[in-house]
């Protein structure tokens, strides 16, 4: 069932816009108590993220106050100061943004790739895409001690290029890629040829602009899964000057005995940007899932 | 007058980075782990020596090794049943109607799937505090007694597959709802003129229909519990005394932790071989399936 969707335009419409809305005969207290049961289970839900952000407002003493309270009565930014001041998260802040910015030439590599596998013929290219394909299926967790010795044996631990190279690209994008990209009409790309356009010229002014919908998409969750990795800023990077915010927030964990307001704080410094996205461009993270949930 | 290296020049740097950080770790970790290579090997190759299956055998006969095997057994007869049946549900509840209100209750429940793991564990750490964690509050403030969340051998693989399932739901009622959008509707038409209520219609037409959804996102979700390493790592380091440790956890520890890469590397090709196992299985039954 999920495999006939596998083209992007229609899993783009079947998703957001046209779900008719399906005739039931439900009746309508059925239908009320069922959204009264979902909006407690969503409550539920999101709630560690409420007491998240209502306990980075809190003064150290209303945070490990017994029994607690809901919201802060004393609210205090003072906290969010102290990740800047005392801790070193304008640091990770921007480490941070510069694995992201790194990710988002990924996403350029993993376009051509997914336009080279689309629209050539080339010897080899049954074996390479099979390869790609390949790799969708080997975890990080089996990979993290090799690739480790690979980035050593490159002299790329502890380099901002290092955390990044691992995860730039993904071979179920670059299948989503080929997917989209193969309904582009050959005819426009064999005109720009005979108007006497370069491949590259082709590639930027034709096919990317054409592309804009999956590019969207990649954008979205590339940002997201840059943002949030862990696993290789923790491994690649030895010396302080190199942490993320993943790992300034996961060394906060050592002061839990002691000041949960620090905490929440850089938990919230981490998240808050993540649900702004993803408020932003909604569409394009739950088109993006429900995309890899075909892999 | 097509350039004939072009192609060439589009794929070659996605697959060279495949192929350097996709296929040639398996190969480094095969090789690696038939040798002795700890940190001094790190630093010069000429410390490394072969040993053969040296690494293999003393894995099998290794105490942490079997237990963290059996955690993480344990955390996905826990956590995969509980992710499947929650996802179903929800998404099975969220497609009863289709107006704003419902579409917004989605966001909700994906909200923890897109978070970082991080940050979440720290907020589930103070939830799950003994001196003032909300959990043991709301406990006491209804007579029951305290619970030791997350150092009790029990309790915590408990406490911390339940972080991992309120994480893991989000994205599979995306692809269950996905999957509910191709149920025909003739098919629940033909059962509402037999007559037939709504929780018949859900259990003898929508789920036999979504039978390969949810096929699918149970493999994946066995996958994923197989590799279950966020929670515990951030969340309790493995503790206590290794009870929530999973493989993946116990290869970070080896690994890097204690720089015996050639041992971990072996721990690393056993994991492969179960995971690729796995992968065989849903690939084989995805083939009948289609077949019939």
């Amino acid at each position: 069932m999920l495999i006939t969707e596998a083209s992007p335009h229609r899993t783009d419409t079947a998703i957001t816009r046209t779900r008719p809305p399906r005739v039931r005969r439900t009746g309508s207290s059925g239908r009320l108590v069922t959204g009264a049961v979902l909006g407690i289970g969503a409550l539920i839900t999101a709630f560690p993220f409420a007491w998240m952000v209502a306990a980075s407002l809190k003064p150290r003493s209303e945070s490990v106050a017994y029994p607690p309270d809901l919201l802060p009565k004393h609210p205090t930014l003072q906290f969010f100061k102290q990740l800047f001041s005392e801790l070193d998260f304008g640091h990770y802040l921007l480490n941070t943004i510069a694995v992201v910015a790194i990710s988002m030439v990924g996403v350029v590599l993993m376009a051509m790739a997914g336009y080279g596998f689309a629209k050539f013929r080339f010897r080899g290219r049954e074996p390479l895409f099979f390869l790609v394909l390949a790799t969708m299926m080997i975890p990080v967790q089996v990979t993290m001690i090799p690739t480790y010795l690979i980035l050593n044996g490159m002299k790329l631990t502890n380099t901002l290029l290092g955390i990044a190279l691992p995860a730039l690209v993904s071979g179920f994008s670059v299948f989503l890629f080929r997917q989209f990209m193969s309904t582009i009409p050959t005819e426009l790309i064999e005109a720009a040829r005979i108007d006497g356009a370069g491949e590259a010229r082709i590639f930027w002014r034709l096919i990317l602009p054409l592309s804009k919908p999956i590019i969207a998409v990649q954008i979205v969750l590339t940002f997201i899964a840059s943002w949030n990795s862990f696993l290789w800023p923790l491994i690649v990077a030895d010396d302080e000057k190199l942490y993320t915010l993943s790992v300034g927030v996961s060394l906060l964990n050592r002061q839990l005995a002691t000041n949960p307001s620090l905490q929440m704080a850089g938990a919230t410094l981490m998240v808050v940007p993540i649900l702004v996205v993803f408020v932003i461009f909604q569409r394009f993270v739950v088109q993006g899932f429900t995309l890899s949930g075909l892999k | 007058m097509k350039n004939r290296l072009a192609p060439y020049a589009f794929v070659a740097p996605a697959v060279a980075l495949l192929l350097a950080f996709g296929v040639l770790p398996i190969l480094v970790a095969v090789l690696v782990s038939l040798t002795d290579m700890n940190l001094g090997g790190l630093g010069d190759w000429s410390r490394i020596s072969f040993i053969g299956t040296e690494n293999y055998r003393r894995l099998l006969s290794d105490n942490e090794f079997w237990q963290s095997l059996t955690n993480t057994g344990i955390f996905a007869i826990l956590g995969v049943p509980a992710v499947i049946v929650v996802s179903l549900v929800i998404a099975l509840l969220l497609n009863r109607a289709n107006n704003r209100y419902f579409r917004a209750l989605r966001s909700f429940y994906f909200l923890p799937a897109i978070t970082a793991i991080v940050a979440i564990a720290l907020v589930w750490g103070y939830l799950y505090n003994t001196q003032f964690g909300l959990f043991n509050y709301l406990l006491s403030s209804v007579g029951l007694p305290q619970v030791q969340w997350l150092s009790d051998p029990i309790w915590v693989k408990l406490s911390v597959a339940l972080v991992a399932v309120w994480r893991g739901t989000g994205l599979n009622i995306i692809i269950f709802l996905a999957a509910l959008q191709s149920v025909p509707k003739e098919y629940l038409e033909a059962a509402d003129l037999d007559g037939a209520s709504e929780l018949r219609k859900t259990v003898s037409v929508v789920i036999p229909l979504m039978r390969f959804a949810i096929f699918f996102v149970t493999i994946t979700t066995i996958i994923a519990w197989l590799q279950f390493f966020d929670e515990p790592f951030v969340l309790t380091k493995g503790g206590p005394l290794g009870e929530s440790t999973s493989i993946s956890l116990f290869l970070y520890q080896k690994g890097f932790s204690a720089s015996q890469f050639g041992y971990a590397s072996a721990g690393s090709v056993i994991l492969f071989v179960i995971i690729a196992f796995v992968t065989l299985v849903q690939l084989r039954a995805r083939r009948t399936d289609v077949d019939h």
